[in-house]
């Protein structure tokens, strides 16, 4: 379960939020929602544990999430705005990094299957600075497949996507979350079809 | 955690390969630098063998500046440096493991052809030797301070400038060393005083350094 209270933050001497609490439980999604520049992206990095706050601390299973050691933060995986994928690299091998940058040893097949799945079957072997934004993006998202991850924080997940891969999304995070999964989320397109939605309103 | 770290270290050692064109500018970058000594100078090789153990040693620390600029900063734009933070392993540790491939792919190039510099400004035998040696001692502090300061200029608009003037008054007691030893070297004295100072240096900073790039990191990313 993740739960926070009081958070309050300034960026550049302006105040950006101040006294935000939530708690979600598992099987539940947070969806946070605001107009730009009203602090969605730094709350989401401080619920990775990226961002200090100005105060209140951000809990996982009871747990500071600036303080989870090195094992605890592996139940965290978070999908931001700038998608961590390496142009020079495939898809494939940008999978097989991410996958030892965790520390789990690199599985071929199952790499393969979830590029399969994310759509980019046939696009294994080039090179991303080849491909589409979409495709980029895909390339991400491919990650939360790959981690069993109990906490799934993506920061404006729908951006670049065709509403095929939007729609395998939801599908994806509904069933992450019929699975006892959590998952924090901002976007500005409306998600249909979600169940168990928190809102938290940032403006 | 070694699995994670040699993941690393592959990957960045990988990327500097496929962009070739990195290696090349350093590598360059040091030659062409060692080659303005004799046009500027002249080509008297009394003097080229004077001024020849300090001409390389500069060349290197500023290849290694030059080299520094991209050390973090492709990571850090793309996101990657966000997924090594949420990683499992220890920021230091992954600092020092993106030191090393750093290191490997192109400091150690300029290792290896220091002694073809060497020669044609004139020194000779043990003293190419010596310098060869002093810059395989001396270029991996040159990176650890220098990825101090590449760290902490993450995200700072003109930071290759800035970077310079922060790294270079740390660069110049390795400066000293460094080529001392080759001087000694030249003046048949022994180097061996100076060659260990260097390695002093380095266990002094291949521990201390990653903290510190680690600490860096972690403000530059909040």
């Amino acid at each position: 379960m993740l739960s926070a209270r009081d958070l309050s933050c300034r960026r550049g001497g302006r105040p950006l939020f101040a006294g935000i609490g939530f708690s979600v439980e598992p099987g539940q999604l947070l969806f946070v929602r605001g107009r730009n520049g009203c602090g969605k992206t730094t709350l989401l990095r401080a619920i990775c544990g990226l961002t200090e706050l100005e105060s209140g601390h951000v809990y996982l299973n009871g747990e500071d999430i600036r303080k989870l050691d090195d094992s605890a933060r592996a139940d965290i995986v978070y999908v931001g705005h700038r998608d961590a994928v390496k142009d020079e690299f495939t898809p494939l091998e940008n999978l097989a990094v991410h996958q030892g940058l965790r520390g789990e040893r690199h599985d071929e097949t199952r790499c393969l299957d979830t590029l399969e799945e994310v759509g980019l079957a046939g696009y294994e072997d080039v090179p991303v600075r080849f491909l589409s934004q979409g495709q980029r993006r895909r390339t991400a998202l491919a990650r939360l497949l790959l981690s069993s991850s109990p906490l799934w924080v993506l920061d404006e997940p729908l951006t670049a996507l065709d509403t095929g891969a939007v729609d395998w999304l939801l599908d994806r995070l509904n069933k992450h979350l019929a699975q006892g999964g959590l998952a924090v989320t901002t976007s500005h397109q409306t998600f249909d079809g979600l169940h168990e939605a928190n809102c938290l309103d940032l403006s | 955690m070694w699995r994670s770290l040699w993941t690393l270290v592959r990957r960045d050692i990988s990327l500097i390969v496929m962009r070739r064109q990195d290696v090349l500018t350093v590598v360059a970058f040091f030659v062409i630098v060692t080659t303005l000594f004799p046009l500027a100078v002249g080509p008297e090789p009394e003097i080229l063998r004077a001024l020849a153990p300090g001409g390389v040693w500069v060349a290197a620390a500023l290849a290694s500046l030059i080299s520094l600029d991209r050390l973090f900063a492709d990571d850090w734009r793309d996101g990657t440096l966000e997924q090594i933070v949420l990683g499992r392993q220890p920021l230091p540790l992954v600092a020092l493991g993106k030191i090393t491939a750093h290191w490997l792919s192109l400091g150690l190039p300029l290792v290896v052809i220091s002694p073809l510099l060497g020669y044609s400004l004139g020194l000779r035998g043990f003293e190419l030797a010596v310098l060869a040696w002093s810059l395989a001692l001396g270029t991996p502090v040159l990176s650890l301070l220098g990825a101090t300061g590449a760290a902490l200029m993450l995200g700072v608009r003109a930071g290759g400038a800035l970077m310079a003037l922060l790294v270079l008054p740390l660069y110049v007691p390795v400066l000293v060393i460094g080529s001392g030893a080759v001087n000694e070297a030249m003046h048949q004295a022994g180097p061996y005083a100076h060659l260990s100072l260097l390695g002093a240096m380095l266990a002094i900073a291949l521990p201390l350094a990653p903290l510190a790039v680690a600490g860096a990191l972690r403000i530059s990313l909040d």
